[in-house]
C-alpha cells in the first residue's frame, strides 16, 4: 500500500526535474534571442511561446496525440527510430511538459535578460570577454533571479499538470500515472480518505515553493540596494 | 401562438395551458455511461420527436457518474453500465426505489481498427507482440472491469500488465485503440457497431469469462416529479427503443 501511494509522488517528482532541466537547456536560448533579437519574427515566436498560457490542455492533448501517435509524423520518425510510441510513456509526458511549461521558463528568463544593460556586456567585450565567457560570467549571475523564478515556476506548473497527461497518459502506475492522475483517479472512485492525503500533501508542498520563491525574491532586491 | 387569444380568458387559459406539467414540453437530463453514447444519441432523436420533450445528456464512467451524482449533480436519470452503482443509489436514498431496472446487456469485444490484426485472439493476447492494450479504468468502468475478469479468466492479467493502458473511461479507451496509439483493446461491442468504419478486427469476447454486464437505469430523487424523465424510462422499455438497442449489439432483458 505505502508502494502505491509513493509512487505516484516520485514519478511526479521526476517527471518534474527532468522537465526543468531539459526547459532550462531549451528555454534559454530562446528566452536570449528573444530578449535581444529585432528580428521580424520576433513577436510571433513570442506569441507562439506563450500560447500553452492561454490555450485548454485538451488542445494540446489532441494534437500531441495526433502528431505523436502512429500516423502522426512524429510517431513516424520515433517508429522508424526504432523508438516505439511516445504517448502512454513516461518519455511522452516529457515532451508534452517541456511544451507545456515553456513560457514559464521563457518569460522570467527573457526578462530577466532584458533587464540587463548592453553596458555590461560592451565592458566585458572590451576586456576581451568572448561571447561564451560573457554568457556565463556576466549573463548568468545577473540573470540570477530569473533562473531561479523560471526553475521554481516551470518544476511547480509541472507538478500541477493535469490535462495533458490525462489524455496522452493513460494512466499507468509507476509510468504515466503522476500525482494529479492519481487524486483524480482516488476522487472518482470516492476514495477520499487517498485523495486528501494527496491533496493535503499538494497545497503543503507548492505553498512551501511560493513561499521560498517570494523570500528568494525579497532578499535578493533587497540586497541589491544594500 | 398567443395570437388567437386577444380576451383576458384566452390569456389566462394559455397562462395555465404553459404552467400545466403534463401538457408543457419537458426536459429532462440523463447521466449516461459511456459504451451508450451512440445508442442514447439515437434513442434521444426518436423521443424526442414522439414526445416533444428535450433529452440533454452527459456521459462519462458510471463511476465518475455516481460520484457527480452522490455530490450533488443536477441530473434526472442515471443510466449506468453495471448494476451495482443504480443500486446503491437507492439504498442510499438518492433514487426513486421502483424506478430501477435492466435497459440493456452489454457485450465485451476485443478490437483492432486494423484488418486481420490477429486470428486467434487468445493466442494475441498471450504472444503480446503489441506495445499497448487499452482497458477501461476498471475501478470506475464496468467494461474495464469485466476486461479485467475476462483477463484473470484466461491468466493473463497478470503478465499484461506492463501492457495495459487504461482509459477514464470506456470512451477514451475506444479512443486509445481507434486512434491507433494502442494496437487493440477491450471495447463496448456497441462502439464497435458504431464506429463507421467497416474494417477493423473483432473478437466477442465469450460472455462466460466476465460477470454479466446488466445496465441498469434508476430515477434520481429530485426528478421524481418529473415527467420528461418518467417518460424517457418508459420510452426505453417501449419496442421501438428495444429495437434500437438491440440494434447496436445489446441484449435486452424484457
Amino acid at each position: 500500500m505505502l508502494e502505491t501511494y509513493w509512487d505516484p509522488v516520485w514519478l511526479t517528482l521526476k517527471l518534474a526535474l527532468l522537465t526543468t532541466t531539459v526547459l532550462l537547456m531549451v528555454g534559454t536560448p530562446i528566452a536570449w534571442w528573444l530578449a535581444r533579437s529585432r528580428h521580424w519574427s520576433r513577436q510571433p515566436i513570442a506569441a507562439m511561446v506563450a500560447l500553452p498560457l492561454v490555450l485548454p490542455p485538451t488542445v494540446l492533448g489532441f494534437y500531441l496525440l495526433l502528431v505523436l501517435g502512429p500516423n502522426g509524423w512524429v510517431g513516424q520518425l520515433t517508429q522508424s527510430m526504432g523508438l516505439g510510441l511516445l504517448p502512454f510513456t513516461f518519455e511522452g509526458l516529457v515532451v508534452a511538459s517541456v511544451l507545456y511549461s515553456l513560457p514559464f521558463t521563457v518569460q522570467p528568463l527573457q526578462n530577466a535578460f532584458e533587464a540587463i544593460s548592453e553596458g555590461f556586456l560592451e565592458a566585458a567585450a572590451t576586456l576581451r570577454a568572448g561571447p561564451v565567457d560573457r554568457f556565463f560570467f556576466v549573463v548568468i549571475p545577473l540573470a540570477r533571479n530569473g533562473f531561479i523564478t523560471a526553475s521554481v515556476l516551470t518544476f511547480a506548473h509541472t507538478i500541477g499538470e493535469f490535462g495533458v497527461i490525462l489524455m496522452i497518459g493513460g494512466n499507468i502506475p509507476g509510468e504515466t500515472k503522476v500525482l494529479s492522475v492519481a487524486i483524480y483517479d482516488h476522487v472518482e472512485s470516492l476514495e477520499y480518505t487517498q485523495a486528501h492525503w494527496l491533496s493535503a500533501g499538494m497545497v503543503a508542498f507548492s505553498f512551501i515553493v511560493l513561499v521560498t520563491l517570494y523570500a528568494l525574491n525579497g532578499r535578493t532586491r533587497m540586497g541589491a540596494f544594500r | 401562438m398567443t395570437s388567437g387569444f386577444t380576451t383576458s380568458k384566452g390569456w389566462l387559459l394559455a397562462i395555465l395551458i404553459s404552467l400545466s406539467p403534463a401538457l408543457r414540453a419537458g426536459e429532462v437530463s440523463v447521466a449516461v455511461a459511456a459504451n451508450f453514447t451512440d445508442t442514447t444519441r439515437t434513442l434521444a432523436s426518436h423521443f424526442e420527436q414522439e414526445t416533444g420533450h428535450t433529452v440533454s445528456a452527459s456521459f462519462g464512467s458510471t463511476g465518475k457518474l455516481y460520484a457527480q451524482i452522490k455530490n450533488g449533480a443536477p441530473f434526472d436519470v442515471f443510466m449506468a453500465a453495471d448494476i451495482r452503482r443504480p443500486e446503491r443509489i437507492e439504498q442510499e436514498g438518492d433514487g426513486v426505489a421502483s424506478s430501477r431496472f435492466t435497459y440493456a446487456r452489454g457485450k465485451l469485444a476485443l478490437w483492432s481498427p486494423k484488418p486481420e490484426a490477429f486470428d486467434s485472439a487468445p493466442h494475441y493476447l498471450t504472444e503480446q507482440t503489441f506495445a499497448r492494450l487499452a482497458i477501461a479504468n476498471p475501478k470506475t468502468a464496468p467494461y474495464g472491469l469485466a476486461a479485467q475478469q475476462a483477463l484473470e479468466q484466461m491468466n493473463l492479467w497478470s503478465s499484461l500488465q506492463p501492457k495495459l493502458v487504461r482509459g477514464d473511461s470506456i470512451a477514451q479507451t475506444f479512443q486509445f485503440v481507434a486512434s491507433g496509439n494502442a494496437q487493440a483493446g477491450f471495447v463496448a461491442l456497441s462502439q464497435v457497431k458504431a464506429w463507421p468504419e467497416e474494417k477493423g478486427t473483432l473478437w466477442p469476447v465469450p460472455q462466460n469469462y466476465y460477470q454479466p454486464i446488466d445496465q441498469q437505469a434508476i430515477l434520481l430523487d429530485r426528478a421524481s416529479n418529473n415527467d420528461a424523465a418518467k417518460a424517457w424510462l418508459a420510452f426505453l422499455k417501449s419496442p421501438a427503443a428495444l429495437s434500437i438497442i438491440q440494434d447496436y449489439g445489446y441484449d435486452t432483458v424484457e
